[in-house]
């Protein structure tokens, strides 16, 4: 309790404590008062009940009192709770993915990481991003937790105090592993954050989010990502690459750039790269979203 | 009772020969009481299969990594766990054990206000609690998404969800029309003389409870289809695969399932608020206080239900909005505490078993309620969400609070449903064990919860071990006590002394009747008191 470990431990544990204390209060005296009342009344002693009416100036004050400390115990928690909604314009953004059954960082240069490594004393925003199925990020020891959704921008933040690991688990089950979704937060210098940040290299292609979005549209079936010809170009350095089109009847050169990346899902047949085929492949128009055409366009820039 | 000048003779209802006989003469009986006994009989067994399938989990808790079972078979366990306990137990429970039975004739009716209706809402029961155990043995195995089927999982998942998910649609027919005879019986049937403002408490916490059964049933049973249909047809309602939105589903799952925290706790603050003046032989204090906090419970029960979700994404108005009416909602329950131990000021105290579970229900209630201030509060419920924490908290709530309840019901009502008493010595040592063993198994899930335990794990970091085998340990001993205390009803409903009609010196009509009813309960009028709980 009341560790520096991260900038919310205070305020969630002055509210736990207080709590806490209100309800032992209650629980001792009480129970005190039922242990109490069993003994000096009980029917062994012969005395007869009494019956006493009722006495609306206690009733009414037993509404009240609780009604005081229930909100005065509303606004703790919520006083507590609302600086993890309040990000600092400066922290450091980092999104976290879930996906069964494991944590996967990226950082700015988009590169990842299986645990999140922070700086000491920075504030850290964690953008929560889930790949299937509701995920949970969970860090007790800093006092944070938020859900990772799918398509939702959820988000926690935090400034770490203390050098050191801190466990994450998954708080949302999310299927036969959940049990093994787990990860760690560690701690460590500014100085060896940079030098860790730099030596962490360039994410993984296959992780990311717009491969999947070819995989699950059967763009592989026709595109390699390896730089072989097969039924359609190859994806690898197609991205910022000068090409020879057809369109409309007209032979031309251009650079591909996003633009031309989305029309060329989107209307296929408005340029024909030339030593291809015209109608082979089909409109993805209204079959991918927009959001998806970004998350490929993005991981297209990473095949160089 | 049988009187010389009585017209009708008397006949105990569970002698009592109609068209049918034997096993017949209870699945086809219209009488609210055997229905009674049929739930009763029905949700005991499913208690104790559930209660074995908790006594698996913690046997797989004992260790970490794997110890009796693999990672899927705990899924499912957990999931068979939640279904049965929920939807099969704590549910239906009470209200329709002890409402059935109680309700007629405390408000001195000759039976619901439909009857077969009654009969029908068990046999839907009984088809629903069907189809829950066939979801575990058809052949792409138990569901696995836990009790609250969240979605995008439960919409991917290859098990029988559709089965267990249909289930629970079906047995939440049962429970509307459950709700619906109750309300109904209650405006219609009382007797000459009954007002609102002298039925007994019971009758009133049925009447909220009855309440939400009816208008928040629905609820679930359109989000348990939706799913359906997404996972049958691919409609994206919930999957964001399809273009749906996974919290529409736990918006729509707990705006169901909160207030049916309600319909489980309810009526067990009926029963207490029955037993406690009894055994006092003083009149409850503030009655209208505690009429009233039933009814003011079960409406703001409605609006809390995002207190569920704190950490789900919901925006942060919300976030502050639902946690302000939780705390709300703690105060008509504080209320209701109050006025249970002020009616023991100054009376006569019996101290008997049905008085002593009636105690134990109050403290458990209290750290049960008391632990959910913590839930209930932005802050701290970041910290404990999802975790053991919860896991102990609703045990508390629901075991110590509902389940102890239903304890205390049966041993103050036994008499009255058999005509014959268990012992009462092995009912108190059944207490204690019961009492003790409860508090190992779900205390230690408070602390390991507020450091981090999540829930709903197979596996576990070694820290949590030693927690974690206090709490198992407390499992055996609860079942232990558990099964001392059925045998110990068994054997006084079969074969113990005879009761005389009014063991405990009750003031309400049930103690009017004979020790076992007749069929129509009041062969004569009965004679309403200004004052239910007048022990003059
Ligand atoms: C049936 C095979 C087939 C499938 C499936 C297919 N494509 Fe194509 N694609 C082609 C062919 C052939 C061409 C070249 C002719 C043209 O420009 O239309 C092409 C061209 C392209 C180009 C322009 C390439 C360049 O070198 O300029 C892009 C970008 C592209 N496809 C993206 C996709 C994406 C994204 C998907 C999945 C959503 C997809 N394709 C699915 C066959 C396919
Ligand atoms: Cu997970």
């Amino acid at each position: 309790m009341f560790s520096n470990a991260s900038n919310f431990v205070n305020g969630v544990d002055s509210a736990f404590l207080i709590i806490t204390g209100i309800s032992v209060f209650f629980l001792v005296a009480l129970t005190a008062a039922m242990i109490y009342f069993v003994v000096k009344y009980n029917r062994k002693k012969g005395k007869p009940a009494v019956q006493i009416k009722d006495n609306s100036l206690l009733e009414i004050t037993w509404i009240v009192i609780p009604m005081l400390l229930v909100l005065y115990m509303f606004y703790i928690g919520w006083e507590g709770f609302l600086p993890m909604r309040e990000v600092p314009k400066d922290a450091i953004e980092i999104t976290a993915v879930g996906s069964m059954w494991k944590y996967e960082f990226i950082y700015p240069g988009n590169k990842s990481s299986d645990t999140l490594m922070v700086p000491l004393n920075k504030a850290v925003k964690v953008n929560l991003a889930s790949k299937d199925v509701l995920h949970g990020f969970s860090v007790p020891g800093f006092r944070i937790k938020e859900d990772m959704v799918p398509q939702k921008n959820n988000y926690s933040w935090f400034t770490a105090g203390e050098l050191g690991d801190f466990d994450v688990y998954c708080t949302v089950y999310c299927g036969v592993s959940h049990s093994y979704m787990n990860s760690i937060i560690r701690v460590v210098t500014p100085a060896d954050y940079d030098k860790w940040l730099k030596a962490l290299p360039v994410k993984k292609a296959d992780n990311s989010l717009g491969l999947k979005v070819l995989e699950k549209n059967g763009c592989i079936a026709c595109h390699t990502l390896d730089g072989t010809k097969s039924v359609g170009p190859t994806f690898k350095g197609l991205h910022g690459a000068t090409i020879d089109v057809t369109t409309a009847g007209a032979n031309r050169k251009l650079t591909v750039d996003d633009a031309y990346l989305e029309s060329s899902i989107t209307d296929p047949n408005k340029d024909i790269v030339t030593g291809y085929p015209p109608g082979v492949m089909k409109s993805y128009k209204g079959i991918i979203k927009d959001k998806d055409i970004k998350l490929i366009n993005e991981y297209l820039k990473t095949l160089k | 009772m049988s009187n010389s000048t009585e017209k009708i003779e008397y006949v105990s209802y569970l002698d009592y020969q109609g068209k049918y006989k034997g096993f017949l003469s209870w699945i086809m009986a219209t009488d609210h009481k055997r229905i009674g006994l049929l739930y009763m009989y029905s949700i005991m067994t499913f208690f104790f299969i559930g209660a074995f399938f908790g006594l698996l989990m913690k046997i797989e808790m004992l260790s970490p990594g794997e110890t009796i079972m693999k990672p899927q078979t705990y899924n499912g366990v957990f999931t068979l766990h939640g279904i049965l306990m929920i939807f099969m137990v704590v549910i239906p429970g009470l209200s329709a054990v002890f409402g059935n039975f109680f309700l007629p004739i405390l408000i001195g009716a000759k039976d619901v206000a439909f009857p077969k209706l009654n009969r029908f809402s068990w046999w839907i029961f009984i088809v629903g609690s069907i189809m829950a155990v066939a979801s575990q043995l058809l052949k792409d195995g138990p569901p696995d998404t836990g009790w609250t089927f969240y979605a995008p999982y439960s919409s991917q998942t290859g098990t029988n969800v559709i089965m267990a998910t249909a289930a629970a649609f079906v047995l939440g027919f049962s429970s509307i029309l459950t709700g619906l005879n109750f309300i109904v019986t209650i405006h219609q049937m009382r007797a000459p003389g009954m007002r609102f403002f002298n039925m007994p408490l019971f009758p009133w916490a049925l009447y909220a409870t009855a309440w939400i059964q009816l208008l928040a049933t629905p609820i679930i049973g359109i989000t348990l289809l939706m799913l359906i249909a997404e996972r049958m047809f691919q409609i994206g309602f919930f999957d964001p695969a399809l273009g749906g939105d996974p919290l529409l589903f736990q918006h729509l799952f707990w705006i169901y399932s909160h207030p049916a925290v309600y319909v489980m706790m309810l009526p067990a603050m009926g029963v207490i608020t029955e037993i406690i003046p009894t055994f006092c032989q003083r009149q409850i204090y503030g009655y209208k206080a505690v009429a009233i906090s039933s009814l003011a419970i079960a409406g703001v029960g409605f609006l809390v239900w995002g207190h569920h979700m704190y950490t789900s994404g919901m925006s942060d108005q919300a976030r502050w909005f639902f946690s302000l009416l939780t705390f709300i909602v703690a105060v008509p329950s504080a209320i209701k505490v109050f006025n249970w131990i002020t009616t023991m000021y100054n009376g006569s105290i019996d101290v008997k078993p049905p008085f002593l579970y009636a105690l134990a229900f109050i403290f458990l209630f209290i750290i049960g309620g008391t632990t959910g201030l913590l839930l209930g509060s932005v802050a701290t419920n970041v910290q404990v969400h999802d975790t053991s924490f919860v896991v102990a908290h609703f045990h508390y709530i629901i075991f110590g609070g509902m389940g102890f309840a239903f304890f205390a019901a049966i041993h103050y009502w036994l008499p009255k449903m058999y005509g014959r008493m268990y012992n009462f010595k092995i009912a108190n040592i059944a207490l204690v064990i019961n009492f003790i063993g409860f508090n190992l198994l779900y205390f230690p899930q408070f602390i390991i919860g507020v450091e981090g335990m999540p829930r709903r794990y197979f596996d576990y970091p070694a820290q949590f071990q030693p927690m974690q085998v206090i709490s198992s340990i407390g499992g055996f001993i609860l079942v232990a006590g558990l099964i001392l205390m059925v045998f110990n009803l068994v054997k006084g409903a079969k074969s113990g002394p005879v009761a005389p009609s009014n063991p405990w010196n009750g003031s309400t009509l049930e103690w009017t009747l004979p020790a076992t009813p007749s069929l129509e309960n009041f062969d004569e009028e009965p004679v309403i008191k200004e004052n239910p709980y007048d022990y003059k």
